[in-house]
């Protein structure tokens, strides 16, 4: 049997840093209230840079931390809700200017829980037997979907890229995955594509395609799927969550977390948080979690993880993980 | 009215009259629960947000509870209109 095993991590942020305070210059807001409602101080904006040059950065790195040439991947998979074109795929863009010219490359649209459906569907192929070296890379520049007015939303995002290189291995790295979908039709999360306008539309789409989100119907599916995709992940593992020594969730409000962990009596400290210094960067916010852990020494081998997302679709997901690197 | 009558309405009133007290026993729990209050600062005209110091999402969280210990759904617009203890209570009583 092949299993998928974690040999490599990455991340690109951009460079520039954009705090509560510089926000509060732009729309109503303040730092405190940031800080009371989602725990987040600061996110990194891109000042030019795309989705694939974020994703082709992190990429380069996990790679190099896996100790594999671009030439030996059969498959890239890029999560992404904010891609550079509607065609190409941003997978493939990544794929040319890596270099990576045995692989195949697709984008998968999953919102928030993107890593997850990615690493899902990368741990299908290794299982499958057809693929042995799979890049799994999620990049968001949200900065260009958001609304900069919308002091509801534009407080949450931030960009980013993480990445990470998974190898078919007789070891166990990604023990069990889960994924799940309930159709958002009355739109509480959305970011809407081009208006639907042709010579034949009696009357055409206006107005701007910026996200939307309603907070506290997100919140109330956030905190309960979250609670339901860990006790699934888990399930028939044999494995408890008192065993399991960090979940990282996707990184969309500390004020969840501790409802989560207060609900499921575990400790909050279990929950690895980084969204004080980049925000809800969408489906980077896991794989940007799990390279800062492994950089910080904060992972042995033989540690369990969990990865759980929720987010636009509505999506969620779950990965049971042991970590096989020292 | 005879006696058997009034006896039976009475208890009756008692009963629904217990129910709520039951009710608002509860809710007052998950008050104290979500939002780290001490018991004796709820009551029935308790406002959630300025007298108990709830945001925006501790009244979210505060919805969840009251709809998991009572199952039943609270729709978003009504979430709106409950801003005291008692009309908690009420919307409690008239939905379950």
């Amino acid at each position: 049997m092949n299993y998928a095993n974690i040999i490599g991590t990455g991340t690109y942020v951009p460079e520039k840093i954009v705090d509560n305070h510089m926000l509060s210059e732009l729309v109503e807001t303040s730092d405190e209230w940031i800080r009371a409602r989602t725990g987040i101080k600061e996110r990194r904006i891109s000042t030019g840079e795309n989705t694939s040059d974020l994703a082709l950065k992190a990429s380069e790195a996990a790679l190099e931390n896996a100790g594999m040439k671009p030439n030996d991947l059969d498959l890239i998979i890029l999560s992404t809700l904010t891609p550079d074109y509607f065609t190409p795929a941003t997978a493939c863009l990544v794929q040319r200017r890596l270099g990576a010219e045995n692989a195949a490359a697709f984008d998968v649209s999953a919102a928030c829980s993107g890593f997850l459906y990615g690493l899902d569907v990368a741990d299908s192929f290794i299982k499958a037997g057809k693929a042995k070296n799979i890049l799994v890379v999620s990049s968001e520049v949200m900065s260009k979907v958001i609304d900069w007015e919308d002091r509801n939303t534009c407080v949450l995002f931030g960009d980013g890229a993480g990445a990470v290189v998974l190898k078919a291995s007789a070891e166990h790295g990604i023990i069990n995955t889960v994924i799940g979908s309930k159709g958002d039709i009355e739109g509480n999360l959305v970011s809407k594509s081009r208006n639907l306008v042709n010579p034949f539309v009696e009357i055409p789409e206006t107005g701007e395609n910026y996200l939307s989100m309603n907070g506290k119907e997100i919140f109330k599916f956030a905190t309960r799927i979250m609670r339901k995709a860990l006790k699934d992940v888990l399930d028939g593992t044999g494995i408890e969550l008192s065993a399991v020594k960090y979940i990282v969730p996707h990184q969309a409000n500390d004020r969840m977390f501790e409802y989560v962990a207060g609900k499921m009596k575990f400790d909050k400290e279990k929950f690895y948080v980084n969204l004080e210094r980049f925000g809800n960067t969408s489906s980077a916010s896991i794989p940007i979690a799990l390279d800062e852990m492994a950089k910080k020494g904060l992972l042995s081998k033989g540690d369990k993880l969990i990865f759980v997302g929720f987010g636009g679709g509505l999506t969620w997901g779950a990965a049971l993980v042991e970590w096989q690197r020292d | 009215m005879g006696s058997r009558t009034r006896r039976m309405a009475k208890r009756l009133k008692l009963k629904q009259k217990g129910e709520k007290t039951m009710v608002f026993e509860k809710i007052k729990k998950i008050l104290v629960d979500e939002l780290g209050v001490e018991a004796e600062e709820v009551s029935m005209e308790s406002n959630i947000k300025d007298d108990l110091d709830a945001d925006s999402l501790d009244i979210v969280q505060v919805v969840m509870a009251v709809e998991e210990a009572f199952e039943i759904e609270v729709e978003e617009e009504e979430t709106e209109k409950l801003l005291t203890v008692g009309d908690v209570v009420r919307y409690v009583e008239a939905n379950k």
